[in-house]
């Protein structure tokens, strides 16, 4: 049934964001350190072993692609909240200082991509 | 007639997440329909969905003065909740369904890398055009740096040291710049960044680190890549709360 994927979905969201909480609590920050990351290698774990073990169904997996599937819209709705107003209004300091860091990263991206390559892995095509 | 207008607003504010659906459905609809038949695929249908949202966002905060874009209009608060932490961070982990483990493994040392580099340089950009615009005080200078590394450090940070609201405020505008910007810009610098594998994704992710900008931004680029940008980016604002007001501050401190 599609409940079961949504709900294995759900658990492991929890389960990921009160280990983040944890997280935070044991480095002494106020925030969620990584708790949606948890998530995520959980669900990638728990569903890789019940695939092997053949015990997730069609159904099943339709109730955690859907919400895979809208995740564009929902994107569309958090870009539709956020606070525009504010970073159009606080003055030049706040978007340079934004903006600048945003180009600067860009530009690193490639640079940090060609650390760590060994020479026996197969490059990936650009 | 009133009678009719009042009704249908009733319900569309009764059942304000039905109405959310409706809504961005539609706008995702005209965004895909521009795309092809106006633009022939020369700019994304999910991106042109974005810049609509953030435009939705502007005429949202204008008209109500709130600081949640579009959703602070009663009629349309669902939408708040349609892309409010809970449902985007659910959305998000359902995007790890079907991810090969290896990939993240294959990226090793230069995922944490790219997360160390991500925050100091954003620290440093913040603190370097803090300075050019004349503040001297570490506690103002550090917080305007973390404003630089996403719009939740920058108010966590300047908390922690005691910086004035004003300069709180000036955080996250930095940071709401930044993420506006990696949503918007992404597609557009994706292809002469190397951005189209999962392993240039996660190193992404680790440099951007503000979780909205870079779904947002893999989204309109390429859907397959977000749940690599958003692993490494999960973990950004936790290490700039970490940093921020310990090392960072110290650091800061000792030069100025």
């Amino acid at each position: 049934m599609a409940i079961y994927g949504t709900a294995l979905l759900s658990a492991s969201l929890l389960i990921g964001l009160i280990f983040g909480n944890l997280l935070g609590i044991l480095i002494g920050v106020d925030a969620n350190v990584g708790g949606v990351g948890i998530a995520m290698l959980l669900l990638i774990t728990l569903t890789a072993r019940l695939q092997k073990s053949g015990r997730i169904k069609a159904p099943t997996e339709a109730g955690v692609l859907f919400w895979s599937s809208i995740y564009i819209p929902i994107v569309v709705a958090m870009a539709a909240s956020q606070n525009v107003i504010a970073a159009v209004k606080g003055g030049p300091m706040g978007i340079l200082a934004g903006a600048l860091t945003v180009f600067t990263c860009f530009a690193l991206v490639p640079l940090i991509s060609r650390l760590g390559w060994s020479d026996s892995e197969p490059r990936e095509p650009s | 007639m009133n009678e009719v207008i009042d009704s249908l607003v009733q319900v569309l504010t009764k059942y304000s997440l039905i109405t959310a659906f409706a809504v961005i459905g539609f706008t995702v609809w005209v965004s895909y329909y521009v795309s092809e038949r106006l633009m022939h695929g020369w700019l994304h249908g999910s991106s042109i969905a974005i810049l609509i949202g953030l435009t939705l966002a502007y005429i949202g905060g204008v008209k109500t003065g709130g600081s949640r874009g579009i959703s602070d209009v009663e009629l349309f608060a669902g939408i708040g909740v349609l892309g409010g932490t809970m449902l985007r961070d659910l959305a998000i982990v359902s995007n790890a369904f079907g991810v090969k483990l290896d990939e993240f493994r294959k990226t090793g040392w230069s995922g944490v890398i790219s997360l160390l580099v991500g925050v100091f340089i954003a620290f440093f950009i913040g603190t370097l055009v803090a300075y050019s615009f004349g503040y001297r005080d570490p506690v103002s200078i550090t917080t305007i740096g973390a404003g630089a590394a996403t719009f939740l450090v920058g108010p966590v940070t300047g908390s922690a040291l005691g910086a004035s609201s004003e300069v709180i405020a000036l955080s996250i505008t930095a940071g709401l710049t930044k993420s506006i910007l990696v949503m918007s810009a992404t597609p557009f610098v994706a292809k002469y960044i190397g951005l189209n594998n999962p392993r240039s994704a996660l190193i992404y992710g680790g440099l951007m680190g503000t979780t909205s900008g870079v779904t947002g931004g893999l989204a309109a680029t390429d859907p397959k890549l977000v749940p690599y940008g958003a692993m490494s980016a999960t973990f950004y604002t936790g290490l700039g709360c970490l940093l921020g007001p310990s090392i960072i501050y110290l650091l800061i401190r000792q030069i100025v």
